[in-house]
């Protein structure tokens, strides 16, 4: 059942991001590249998506526990370091020249366009690159200069 | 500068409603599973299946395969727009590449950081959509005009 729901909810963010316009990738150019025609949709959908968001994760953070009376598992809100900053300034850069961010690639993928397996395969690359080399390469140099 | 409004390709209404779904999925997402719809976080845990265990596995190949067939799905009531990506192969290469790693390291992409960050009232999660916006807009004046 739990699964079920789960599969709905993926369903429905792509189905969000179909509706929007966001899985389109020359809309979030126009709205990035601001020098030309500018279209700003974009922001029409964070003003859809953050209040509702804010008021029904009010709510359930409220109660502490899931409909199946689990944990949340939330992320930390105050841990501010370097990477996150250089870590969003590379990925906005991706972003803006290929219009594409992980979920409308997703999207894409699954309408069944070669450009974006092409973008999903490189950015799980990416991916691996940073958990798997980048980690351990820091860890290595975190272990040997103390 | 004077900023031009490109009024034929803007979809106020379609975009609030897609922004409205994307809220009602988040919110399910954490009130179901208890979990922070973050899809490059979700995909990224999805590559280390070596050392996730299978419980942690499942709920993310179900959340996955849900947006695969969004298309599929809005086909059925209604036609499916033309995606149109106009970046040739290197251009989407490079991209993804600095996405999914930018991502990882930076922790969470638009839909972790922008909306589910921001709607926590996170400090960490606003200054991550800071970073990303800021770097968004200068690279494309950069890349679409400037080299």
């Amino acid at each position: 059942m739990q699964l079920i729901i789960v599969f709905a909810s993926g369903l429905v963010f792509g189905l969000g991001l179909i509706i929007s316009g966001m899985s389109n990738p020359q809309n979030v150019i126009q709205f990035l590249d601001i020098a030309s025609l500018w279209n700003p949709s974009l922001l029409l959908v964070m003003l859809g998506a953050i209040p509702v968001t804010t008021l029904g994760f009010y709510w359930i953070e409220k109660h502490h526990k899931t409909a199946f009376g689990s944990h949340l598992d939330l992320p930390g809100k105050t841990h501010i370091h370097a990477e996150l900053i250089i870590g969003n300034i590379i990925f906005g850069a991706g972003w803006a020249i290929a219009g594409f961010c992980p979920g409308p690639a997703l999207v894409a993928l699954g309408a069944g366009y070669m450009k974006a397996l092409v973008f999903v395969i490189a950015m799980i690359l990416g991916m691996l690159l940073h958990d798997q080399s980048y980690l351990k390469v820091k860890q290595y140099f975190l272990q040997h200069t103390n | 500068m004077i900023i031009d409004i490109a009024w034929h390709q803007f979809t106020p209404v379609a975009s609030l409603i897609g922004g409205v779904l994307i809220a009602l999925s988040a919110i399910s997402l954490l009130f179901f599973q208890g979990r922070i719809l973050g899809i490059s976080g979700i995909l990224g845990s999805m590559m280390q299946w070596q050392s996730t265990p299978q419980g942690h596995l499942r709920w993310r190949i179900f959340f996955i395969a849900g947006i695969l067939l969004s298309s599929w799905v809005y086909n059925i009531g209604f036609l499916m727009p033309i995606l149109q990506i106009e970046s040739n192969y290197s251009t989407l290469i490079f991209a993804g590449l600095l996405v999914g790693f930018g991502t990882r390291m930076g922790s969470g992409c638009t839909s972790g950081h922008a909306v589910c960050g921001i709607s926590r009232l996170s400090i960490r999660s606003l200054i991550a959509t800071l970073s990303f916006m800021l770097s968004g807009f200068l690279c494309a004046y950069l890349f679409f005009h400037g080299i």
